[in-house]
């Protein structure tokens, strides 16, 4: 198994210990091998490897913010940019707690798109008002709420999609 | 004071404090004005929803009472928002009281200076 351009190698064997633990990432090393038929310390090294890689970049957990409560809207705002502020403008968004994920995105013209939480829809104005139109070189921006969730999903090492097969 | 309430309305604010036009929630129309005269010319220009978005909210009124901290002005786009005005008859009275108090400001503040 080959990654390209600054990735790592991994076998069969660190692919099946990533699949186990993104179904359940607090299995202990013992579990995990006893399921994949290997050693707990062969598990183990091969864990703390792919850590030291990066491959595994965090262990989180998943809430559901209805189930506790938290009334929160969520909407994707396209940001469009003079180029050369492009970057800067991206920086200076992934650096508020209240957006989830930036991308950049070179369609006709250079765009951000960013996935922004709030309370309700007067502190998304509020935010987009006063922490986005703001910055230098902001030409316009798009906003959609979204309404409903039909899918949401990491990526899985072992995704079903034949693009996507390792 | 004349010259201070004059000089307050018509000088630039900052860029973070400057008023910026949407036509509803997030989205933005790229225009902003950072003075009493800038906002009078936007007024005139700005997607009518703009308008129309940003007098029901009272943010005009709230941005020229905070930011240029002209009460009388704040006070007249008060009285605005309780007439339920649309489209271009929105347009027309609001460009006529902005551009009215503009002229008294800085007719206040030339002869102040002079």
């Amino acid at each position: 198994m080959k990654f390209k351009n600054n990735s790592v190698s991994l076998d069969d064997v660190d692919l099946k210990i990533l699949q186990a633990l993104q179904e359940d990432s607090r299995q202990t090393f013992t579990a995990l091998g006893e399921s994949l038929g290997l050693a707990h310390s062969t598990v183990y090294d091969r864990i703390r490897r792919m850590e030291e890689q990066k491959v595994i970049k965090n262990y989180t957990a998943l809430i559901d913010a209805e189930r506790v409560g938290l009334k929160t809207i969520t909407a994707l705002v396209t940001v469009c940019t003079e180029p050369k502020e492009t970057e800067r403008v991206a920086e200076r968004l992934a650096e508020s707690p209240e957006v989830l994920e930036v991308y950049t995105s070179l369609s006709e013209e250079l765009l951000i798109i960013a996935k922004v939480v709030a309370a309700d829809q007067d502190s998304l104005h509020d935010f987009i008002a006063n922490s986005i139109a703001p910055l230098r070189g902001v030409l316009r921006i798009r906003t959609s709420i979204i309404t409903k969730k039909l899918k949401e999903s990491l990526f899985s090492i072992n995704n079903g999609s034949k693009g996507l097969r390792l | 004071m004349i010259a201070g309430s004059a000089s307050k309305a018509v000088r630039n604010v900052p860029r973070e404090k400057a008023f910026y036009f949407f036509t509803s929630v997030g989205n933005y129309t790229g225009m902003s004005a950072v003075s009493l005269k800038e906002f009078m010319d936007r007024v005139s220009d700005v997607d009518i929803k703009s308008l129309e978005f940003h007098l029901q909210r009272g943010d005009f009124q709230k941005w020229v009472e905070e930011i240029l901290q002209d009460n009388d002005l704040a006070w007249e786009i008060k009285r605005l928002q309780r007439f339920n005005l649309t489209g271009n008859a929105l347009r027309n009275q609001l460009s006529l009281v902005v551009s009215r108090r503009y002229k008294r400001l800085a007719g206040q503040g030339s002869s102040a200076h002079s």
